[in-house]
This record gives C-alpha cells, sequence and structure tokens, in this order.
C-alpha cells in the first residue's frame, strides 16, 4: 500500500469562443475563450448568474457547449459526455453516496477504471490518506462531519489523478474558521500534487487566497483575467475594482498624459499616476478605501459625515463636492470629529485610472 | 487509464442487441403460441417446422409467410457496423437506418396483412388476392422489434442525442414505444371505431348521429323527463368533486390544525380507498339503506310505508362516491394545508390579524390551488367510476355503465361503445388537462425546502366547531358502512334471514384435503389466484416502467419532454372503462392478439397502474440531490451505472411502495377488466360482480371482506418492510464500527 502514491496528470483545459444557452433567449455563457494552464489553480469568480458555474460544468462535461470547442490536454472534448471526459469534480453539497461507507465512496469512480480490485482498495485508502482521513473508512457519511466529509469528496476525486480536478464552491458549507484551513489544505494538496484546478467561487477573499490566477466573470463574459496581484492593482473597469477588495469611483480630469504618465487633477487636488493607454479629457479614477490619505498636503476639501470604530482601525465616510467616499484608517487613538473638515489625497501607488463610464 | 476504455471499440450492448434480433428471426417461434409459450410444448410439437410454431426463418425456408423475407435485410445490414469505431459517423447512421429500416418495415406487414389476408382494399388492388393469412405476433417478433428499436436508439445516441447517453436514449425510446403501443395505439383505434357503419365502411355521418343522440346530450330532466348520460356524468362529477373537496378540507384540517389526539388513526383513513375495491361501499350501502336495508325497513315501519327504492340513482351514487373518494381529497388537502408556511400565518399574527382572519385571509387563499387539484380529482374519479354505478345506479345513467351495457348487452353496438368512450374521455381529459396547465404550477407554492420554524396555528373557534361537527358524523357513518361490510358477510340473507353463519366464506373459499393433496373447492378459489398471479406479475414491470419514467422526467433534459410528461401521465385520466373498450376494439385482431389472455390483464394493470409508480418515484428522486448523479458521471459511471449502483439503492422505499401499491390497485381494479376477463382468466372482481347480479350479496360481501384483508396485510408488510430497509442500513454502519 506504501508504494501506491496518488499524482497528478494535470493537463491544461482551452476553451475556444463558447458559448452556452439555455433554451433559445437565456445565454449563460456568451462566446468566451479562455486558457488554464496545466497546473495551475485558476479561480472562476463573479457574482450569481454571471456564467461561472456553467463554465465549470463545461469542463466537467455536465453541460454542453452550445457553440465553440473544448481542449483538455490535446483532446477535443466538446461532446464528451461526463462519464468519458478525465476530470473529476467536488461538488458544492459534496454528493458523497449516503448509502455507502467512505471507502466504497472513494472507491467508487475506481471500479470503473479498469482497477484491480486489491488495487482499488489501496488507491481509495492512499487517497483517504492524502486528506488526513485515516481509519474513518467504514464510516457512513452522516457519521462525518461537515469539513470530514468535504475532505471525503475531495479525496474521491483525487484518487482518479483527473487531467483536471474541479471545485464548485468548495467552502461555502462550512463555517468561518474552518474555510480558511480547509482552503489551505487544497491548496497545499494541489501544489503538492501539481493538479490543475479550476475553482469557482464567490467570495473574493477566497478567491485572492488561493489562486495562481482569477477569471472574474460577469454577465455570462469574462470582465478580466490576471493574477490576484493584477486584479487588485490594475483592475480593467469600476466592475473589477469594485468587485475585488472595495473601490471608490471617483471623477477626474486628466490634464496632460506624458510617457504613459497622466497628470490628473480632481477639484484642484493634482495627482501624477500611470495613464494606462487613456487620453486628456474626464475620466473616472479607483481608489482604495486604505489609500485614501485624510489631511494630506494639497488635497481636496471633504467633510466627516460618519466615523466608525471597528477595532483594529477607524472607518470613515467622507463628503466631498463630488460625492460620498469610503476611507480607513489605522489610527484608533484620535479619531476625527463627524463634521469637521479636511483635505483628502491619495497614497504614492494604488490609485488607478479607468475609462470614463 | 481512461482513455483506453474510451478506444477500445467494444460494443457489448450493441453485440447483445444485434444477437437478440437473430435470435428473434431464428430460433424463436414468429407467431404467437395459443397454449402459452412458456409451457414450451411447442418445442415438442413439430418446432421448428411446424408453421404454428415455426421461427421466421424456417416459414421462409418452407416458402411460406414470403413477406418476412426483406426482414433479412436490415438483420443482414446490421452487422457492417461492427466495422466502425463508435466515433465514426458511419456507425451512428448504419445504426438509425437498420433500427428505422427494420422496425417499420415489421410494423408496416404487421397491419398490413392480417387474419383475411391484407387489411386494406388498395394493398388488395395493387397486389391481387395474398390467398395467406397471418395471426398475432409472437416473441420471435417481440424479440427482432425490440432489436431493431434498440439498435435504432443507439444510433441516435451515437450521432449525439442526450450527450450521446444509449441507456437514455434508449429508455426514452422504449418508454414512448411502448406508451404508443399500449394507450395511444388503442385509443386511436377506438376513434377510428366511432366512424365505422355496421356494414364495416367508415362515414362521418354514422359518428355525429350516434355523437348527437339524444341518449347522450338529451336534456329531458329540465322538463320533467330524463336526461342524457353525459349530463347525468357531468352533474354528479361536479357534485361529488365539490363535496369530496369540502370534507377533505375539514378532515385535514382536523389532523392538522387542532389538538385532536386521535390523528393517526384518522390518517388510517387514507389507506381505505387503496384496499377497498370500488363497488364495495355501494354493496354495504344496499345493506343498510337499499330496499331491503336496516334503515330504510326502520324509517318504512316507523312511518307505516312500504319500502322502496329510492335509494338506487343519484342519492345512492352521491353517497357511495362521497363515501370512496372523499378519502383521497383528504390525501391531497393535509398536503396543501401543511404546505401553508407557518411562517406566513405567524406574520399575519404579528400584523394583529386574528386567528379566523388569519385563517380566511392567508391560510385559506393559499389553499385555493389545492383546492381546485382535490376537485378536479374527485371529479375524474366520479367520472371513472364503474363499481358504483353499476351496482347502485338504478335508472340512472352514467357514461362508464353505458359504455359496458353498449358491449356486453343486447344492442352490441361497438360504435356507441366508443362514441360514449370518447364524451367520457373528453370530459376527464379536459379536467386533466386543466389541472396541469392551469394548477401545475400553482400547488405547494409556499413550500421552499428552507427550514421553516414555524408552528401552525390551531383552527379558528368559529370553524372548529362545524368542522369538527362534519368530520365526526361523516368519520361515523365511514365506520359504520365499513363495519357493515364485515358484518354482512357473516349473515344468511340480508333483511330475509338475518341469522349468522359461516356459509358464503364455506362456498367461496372451501378447502377440502384427500389422497391428491389440498382441494381448492370453494368457487372462489379459481378467480382469487388467478387474481394474485395476475396483480404479482404486474405489479414488478409496473414498478419498472413507472420508475424508469420518472428518473428520465426528474433527472434528463431532452427535447421534446413536456410532451413525453404529458403521454405518460395521461394513462392516468383515461377511465378504466375507456381502455377496456379501446383494449378490446385494438388488441382482438392481429399484430397484435392478447385478448382472451392473462397477458392483456396484465398489459393493462401496467398502463393504468404506471402514473402511480411515476408519481412515487418522482416524489422520492425529487429528494435525491442531483449533484449525486452527476458526480457519478465526474467519477466515471455511465448513467446505466449511476441508476444502478446510486439512485436505484436509495430509492429502495420508493420501489417497495411502487410494487406493493401497484399490486393492490391491480387486485382491487375493475372497470377495465370486466371487459378483458375470459373464462380462463377471471378475476375475483368481476367474479364478485358477477355474484352480485345473480343478488348473491352474502358471497359478494364475503369474497369482498377477503379481498380487503388481504390487501390490508400486503400494505401491512409494506410498512414492515420500509422499516426494515431503514434499520439495515443503521446495522450496516455498526458493523462498520
Amino acid at each position: 500500500m506504501a508504494e501506491i502514491q496518488i499524482t497528478g496528470k494535470a493537463a491544461p483545459v482551452l476553451f475556444e469562443n463558447v458559448t452556452k444557452r439555455f433554451g433559445p433567449d437565456v445565454v449563460a455563457v456568451d462566446n468566451i475563450d479562455l486558457f488554464v494552464e496545466a497546473g495551475k489553480l485558476v479561480t472562476l469568480l463573479g457574482p450569481s448568474g454571471c456564467g461561472k458555474t456553467t463554465t465549470l460544468r463545461m469542463i466537467a462535461g455536465l453541460e454542453m457547449a452550445s457553440e465553440g470547442r473544448i481542449l483538455i490536454g490535446d483532446r477535443d472534448v466538446t461532446k464528451l459526455p461526463a462519464t468519458d471526459r478525465d476530470v473529476s469534480m467536488v461538488f458544492q453539497s459534496y454528493a458523497l453516496f449516503p448509502h455507502m461507507s467512505v471507502l466504497e465512496n472513494v472507491s467508487y469512480g475506481l471500479t470503473f477504471s479498469g482497477f484491480s480490485k486489491s488495487e482499488t482498495r489501496d488507491r481509495a485508502l492512499a487517497g483517504l490518506d492524502l486528506v488526513g482521513l485515516k481509519g474513518f473508512d467504514l464510516r457512513l457519511p452522516s457519521e462525518l462531519s461537515g469539513g470530514q466529509q468535504q475532505r471525503v469528496a475531495v479525496a474521491r476525486a483525487l484518487v482518479l489523478e483527473p487531467q483536471v480536478l474541479l471545485f464548485d464552491e468548495p467552502l461555502s458549507n462550512l463555517d468561518a474558521k474552518l474555510r480558511r484551513q480547509v482552503r489551505e489544505d487544497i491548496r497545499a494538496i494541489q501544489q503538492d500534487l501539481g493538479l490543475t484546478v479550476v475553482y469557482v467561487t464567490h467570495d473574493q477573499e477566497e478567491a485572492l487566497a488561493v489562486s495562481d490566477q482569477i477569471v472574474v466573470m460577469r454577465n455570462a463574459d469574462i470582465a478580466q483575467i490576471g493574477t490576484p496581484r493584477e486584479l487588485y492593482d490594475s483592475p480593467v473597469d469600476r466592475f473589477v475594482a469594485d468587485f475585488i477588495g472595495e473601490a471608490n469611483i471617483l471623477p477626474c480630469v486628466i490634464d496632460t498624459v506624458e510617457n504613459d504618465r497622466a497628470f490628473i487633477s480632481i477639484e484642484g487636488y493634482q495627482h501624477i499616476l500611470p495613464a494606462r493607454g487613456l487620453v486628456e479629457g474626464p475620466a473616472k479614477l479607483a481608489v482604495r478605501p486604505s489609500r485614501l490619505v485624510i489631511g494630506a498636503q494639497g488635497g481636496f476639501q471633504a467633510r466627516i459625515a460618519k466615523a466608525t470604530y471597528v477595532g483594529v482601525r477607524m472607518e470613515y465616510t467622507l463628503e466631498a463636492g463630488f460625492g460620498s467616499m469610503f476611507a480607513v484608517q489605522d489610527e484608533v487613538n484620535a479619531p476625527l470629529e463627524v463634521g469637521s473638515d479636511v483635505t483628502v489625497g491619495f497614497a504614492e501607488k494604488g490609485p488607478v485610472l479607468l475609462p470614463e463610464a | 487509464m481512461k482513455n483506453e476504455v474510451i478506444e477500445q471499440a467494444r460494443h457489448p450492448v450493441l453485440i447483445f442487441w444485434i444477437i437478440a434480433g437473430w435470435i428473434g428471426f431464428f430460433l424463436i417461434p414468429w407467431y404467437g403460441v395459443e397454449d402459452g409459450f412458456f409451457r414450451f410444448e411447442w418445442l415438442f410439437d413439430g418446432y421448428p417446422f411446424d408453421t404454428d410454431y415455426a421461427p421466421a426463418a424456417f416459414l421462409l425456408m418452407q416458402g411460406e409467410k414470403l413477406w418476412l423475407a426483406p426482414l433479412l435485410l436490415p438483420l443482414v445490414a446490421s452487422l457492417a457496423v461492427l466495422r466502425f469505431r463508435k466515433s465514426d459517423p458511419a456507425y451512428g447512421t448504419i445504426l438509425i437506418f437498420v433500427g428505422a429500416i427494420g422496425f417499420s418495415m415489421l410494423i408496416a406487414q404487421g397491419f398490413g396483412i392480417g387474419i383475411r389476408g391484407f387489411n386494406f382494399a388498395w394493398l388488395t388492388a395493387i397486389f391481387g388476392e395474398l390467398g395467406d393469412r397471418q395471426f398475432g405476433m409472437g416473441y420471435g417478433a417481440l424479440l427482432l422489434a425490440t432489436s431493431f428499436l434498440f439498435l435504432f436508439t443507439q444510433g441516435i445516441a451515437a450521432r449525439g442525442a442526450v450527450n450521446g447517453d444509449v441507456f437514455v436514449v434508449s429508455a426514452i425510446g422504449g418508454v414512448i414505444v411502448v406508451v404508443s403501443i399500449f394507450v395511444f395505439f388503442p385509443i386511436a383505434k377506438m376513434l377510428v371505431a366511432a366512424f365505422i357503419t355496421e356494414d364495416g365502411r367508415y362515414s362521418a355521418s354514422v359518428f355525429t348521429t350516434k355523437f348527437f343522440d339524444d341518449r347522450i346530450w338529451g336534456l329531458g330532466c329540465l322538463s320533467g323527463t330524463r336526461c342524457g348520460v353525459a349530463w347525468n356524468s357531468l352533474f354528479l362529477a361536479i357534485i361529488v368533486g365539490f363535496v369530496t373537496t369540502a370534507l377533505g378540507l375539514v378532515f385535514a384540517l382536523v389532523v392538522t390544525r387542532s389538538g385532536f389526539r386521535f390523528k393517526r388513526g384518522l390518517r388510517a383513513l387514507t389507506v381505505l380507498p387503496i384496499i377497498t375495491p370500488p363497488f364495495v361501499i355501494g354493496l354495504a350501502l344496499i345493506l343498510l339503506l337499499g330496499r331491503s336495508g336496516a334503515v330504510t325497513v326502520f324509517f318504512a315501519d316507523l312511518l307505516g310505508v312500504q319500502p322502496t327504492r329510492w335509494f338506487y340513482g343519484l342519492p345512492g351514487l352521491l353517497i357511495a362516491q362521497t363515501l370512496a373518494f372523499t378519502p383521497i381529497a383528504f390525501l391531497v388537502m393535509i398536503g396543501v394545508v401543511e404546505g401553508v408556511s407557518p411562517s406566513l400565518e405567524e406574520a399575519a399574527q404579528t400584523l394583529r390579524a386574528n386567528r379566523w382572519q388569519t385563517f380566511r385571509t392567508v391560510s385559506l387563499p393559499l389553499m385555493r390551488p389545492g383546492l381546485a387539484n382535490a376537485f378536479l380529482l374527485g371529479f375524474i374519479e366520479s367520472m371513472a367510476d364503474f363499481g358504483n354505478p353499476l351496482v347502485l345506479g338504478g335508472n340512472f345513467n352514467v357514461l362508464s355503465t353505458d359504455i359496458f351495457f353498449a358491449i356486453v348487452g343486447a344492442q352490441y353496438d361497438q360504435g356507441r361503445a366508443a362514441v360514449l368512450a370518447l364524451v367520457l374521455l373528453f370530459f376527464t381529459l379536459s379536467a386533466f388537462y386543466a389541472q396541469r396547465v392551469w394548477l401545475g404550477k400553482k400547488v405547494y407554492i409556499t413550500v421552499t425546502g428552507k427550514g421553516d420554524a414555524g408552528v401552525h396555528p390551531l383552527m379558528p373557534k368559529r370553524l372548529s366547531l362545524p368542522v369538527f361537527t362534519v368530520a365526526a358524523i361523516w368519520g361515523a357513518f365511514t365506520i359504520i358502512v365499513y363495519l357493515m361490510i364485515v358484518f354482512g358477510s357473516f349473515v344468511e340473507l340480508w333483511g330475509v334471514d338475518n341469522s349468522l353463519t359461516f356459509t358464503h366464506y364455506i362456498t367461496a373459499f372451501r378447502v377440502s384435503y384427500n389422497e391428491f393433496g389440498i382441494q381448492w373447492v370453494g368457487s372462489a378459489w379459481d378467480s382469487f389466484w388467478t387474481t394474485i398471479y395476475i396483480a404479482a406479475a404486474a405489479a414488478p414491470l409496473t414498478a419498472i416502467v413507472g420508475l424508469v419514467t420518472a428518473y428520465l422526467l426528474t433527472r434528463q433534459n431532452f427535447a421534446g419532454k413536456n410532451a413525453f410528461e404529458f403521454g405518460t401521465m395521461l394513462s392516468f385520466a383515461i377511465p378504466g372503462t375507456v381502455i377496456g373498450v379501446s383494449y378490446i376494439l385494438a388488441f382482438n385482431v392481429p399484430p397484435i392478439e392478447i385478448t382472451g389472455t392473462g397477458i392483456i390483464l396484465i398489459v393493462s394493470f401496467v398502463f393504468r397502474n404506471m402514473p402511480v409508480g411515476v408519481r412515487a418515484g418522482i416524489a422520492s428522486m425529487s429528494q435525491l440531490d442531483k449533484s449525486l448523479d452527476e458526480s457519478s458521471l465526474t467519477l466515471g459511471a455511465n448513467s446505466w451505472q449511476t441508476f444502478r449502483k446510486v439512485i436505484l439503492p436509495l430509492l429502495r422505499p420508493a420501489i417497495l411502495a411502487a410494487l406493493v401499491y401497484s399490486f393492490v390497485r391491480a387486485m382491487t381494479a375493475i372497470s377495465a377488466v370486466i371487459f378483458l376477463v375470459s373464462a380462463e382468466y377471471n378475476m375475483a372482481t368481476s367474479y364478485i360482480i358477477g355474484r352480485v347480479e345473480n343478488n348473491d350479496y352474502g358471497l359478494a360481501i364475503a369474497y369482498s371482506t377477503t379481498l380487503i384483508f388481504v390487501m390490508l396485510a400486503a400494505v401491512g408488510l409494506l410498512q414492515i418492510l420500509v422499516g426494515r430497509t431503514k434499520i439495515g442500513r443503521r446495522t450496516q454502519f455498526e458493523a462498520g464500527e
């Protein structure tokens, strides 16, 4: 048994112009292209109804693409049903078979893959060992805690050594503390075995924590693809800026652009930042709450409308001429008074220019 | 690992069906074997050369039935497919052609050539007199047809239908074909029969004359004479629908919204209609209210008048059907009343509505779709009821019994029976359609599946008093009626000689021993064993067809699914009498010639009771999360393996329930059965009706009582078995510890 090693056979996933329609009117996924590199963990992130789960189910073969091509490794799997794809999936509800023991659940897929009886058993036990459930093999799923059930579901998917492993909101049924632990476990297993993982979540913090790459989806389309850092620091539009972390979207004017550096002004306050291809004229500025500097020299005028103490920091709502903003400050010992007038500027790095509209 | 499995181009299922086709053509007798296939006497009686028992191939070798020869073409062509891989487009195309052509050739020759040569004049015109004939198809033909069907479905699956899933496509194809043959084909045949004149020609005028007959649509009752049967049936059904719904609501309120202590006993009421043959209520009521009934005689003596037959006709039918169908409405209304979300009612109360206002403004409106549903069910049941009108109808004719008398009576008028059946079908289908389209989506609207911690409020005072009064009266009446059934079976001759006796049981169920072992000498044993045997044969088939259909409906998506669902649930709305008539019309002649056999009884039960199996399956399958199937699929099991290893084990209680209920319903059925029984295959219910017609009430009631207890035992056994499967699961777990 010791010689059985669960390994990965990671393969890349490629979507070419894939569209999924439900009925004549509903477009769940609209003509997307996507490449998932072998051995990487890629998250599909977006609000509910954006098409992320449909995308995942198309990789699994549980939904068939209406148009376009899907490749896993070198193989065109567009028309292949789930049974014939080398993919396994961990379900939101875990979907453990309630009438089978843990071991039977984990062995289930192996029995259809041509392994001998003893090899099936050894592999299943090795899989349970890998997720830290040694000795639980004869229990029924109903006799396990939520976290343990989740790990059985992961083991069941892992032992097949799939080309791609899929997770559909795997943490949403766990309590907050367990969530952090399990997502770290998943990430560790993925990196140890070099698996290709596609992971669906609507929790941006979870996505930032586990991903090599994040695919932000909106209205059946891909809004942006990038590493967590890229998405956070340079979102392409206000949707992404607002969805990944929080952002204040402020109106500004680009006065001049030189060497791709923009000189902007906002109510007389001047700031310099990367132009990102924008030209002179009105634009929008995305600023994280932590990047607003209250009391900055030469900043624009604002008034403290609300001040909330949340323990580790202060949260302020500021009223300026163009609207309200949300800011946080680590300084909690001398909070600013509600109703006082302040000047506001931006941190050196952080604010991002976005196109108007 | 996985890739190798796919590249192996062996298709065991395909090879199986190709071989099955060859066996059907070359080895199994092609035509129906008169004395029963499974006695295997044919094996030693001239097989394979005797033309009665010969397989198709041997018939051809002897130069007989040459029209079967073209079937060899698709049979041989099917071998070609073995040279292709599954991914090759030719693979699917060949299978589709082989299956479609083979199947349609089989159908074409079956319908084209009957017992008198060509069935259609134009065939004779083209080919001349045939000078030969053929009888009903047998197992050889059946096997070949099945083989062609499944080759065809594998073909469409290979072309990508339902994600290329062979099992699902085959299941859909199989269900469509059997439902078409045994539900739609007979109905269509009946429709045609309504247009046939006495000398066998087609004519629209014969239909209109029969259809607009005053005996059907006359409105004489408004001016003092008699109304047509259609109005009688409609009138009766509407009243019964209303009354049963009201009583059902009353009982449901008592069970769910009161502090009544014997709720479980009241719930047992719901079992009654399942285990009671439909006419038994009528029989018991005759003992109470008939001309020599206890109550009638009592009041006649009191008032010093002659006892009359006042009870026969509308009053009797109304009371009997209300008694018989209230439990059904009760069952529906329990679900409806419990389905009203308690938190909505609690919200109303916190908004300062009192209990009565809450009931009137929140609970009742939320129940409205459920009430309509119960009404339509009562309406359909009353329309379709055959047993009670036969026993109690008197001069008050209704459609279901008139159909029967048109076929078996002196008038023997198939056309009239067909027209009446169409009218009846129109009424029940309209109600069924209204229920599906208008209510389908509204019922149970507040059951969300989210935890609802609220508690139903008790009934308001001003409601509880009348509700309890009505429930108590009707409950007591029901109990008396059932006691009468048991008591009546021990009375020598009701109203004339009231001494207690076992005579009826002895006549019916006497058993004697002699040197040949046990002798079943009682007059009822024959029909009793036939009933058990037929019901036992029909039950597993019903469960299989029902569960597979339920699986397709809840778990799969395919084009035309709505039509598929409507078609499979349709037989619920087809009254038994209509089934009976249409089966006689459709299956009395080749290609499917099964009247007078046990098979036709089994088949009629399977398709009459299929909706029960479908509902049981849907109810329990919709509780299984779909991700269970999906995870099984992503783990590499195909849909057949998923069905067998995941769905079926989890459905064990549903399977048992479907088995027992279809068994019990097959035992109590009368309406379709009475058309289809034969001397050899007589069923308990039709035997009892025969006794009633001879005024032998004692024996009839004794037999009915026995049936009720047999079925009670079956239902009880079910409860124990279902209970045990749960325990079985736990012990498995304990062993695992």
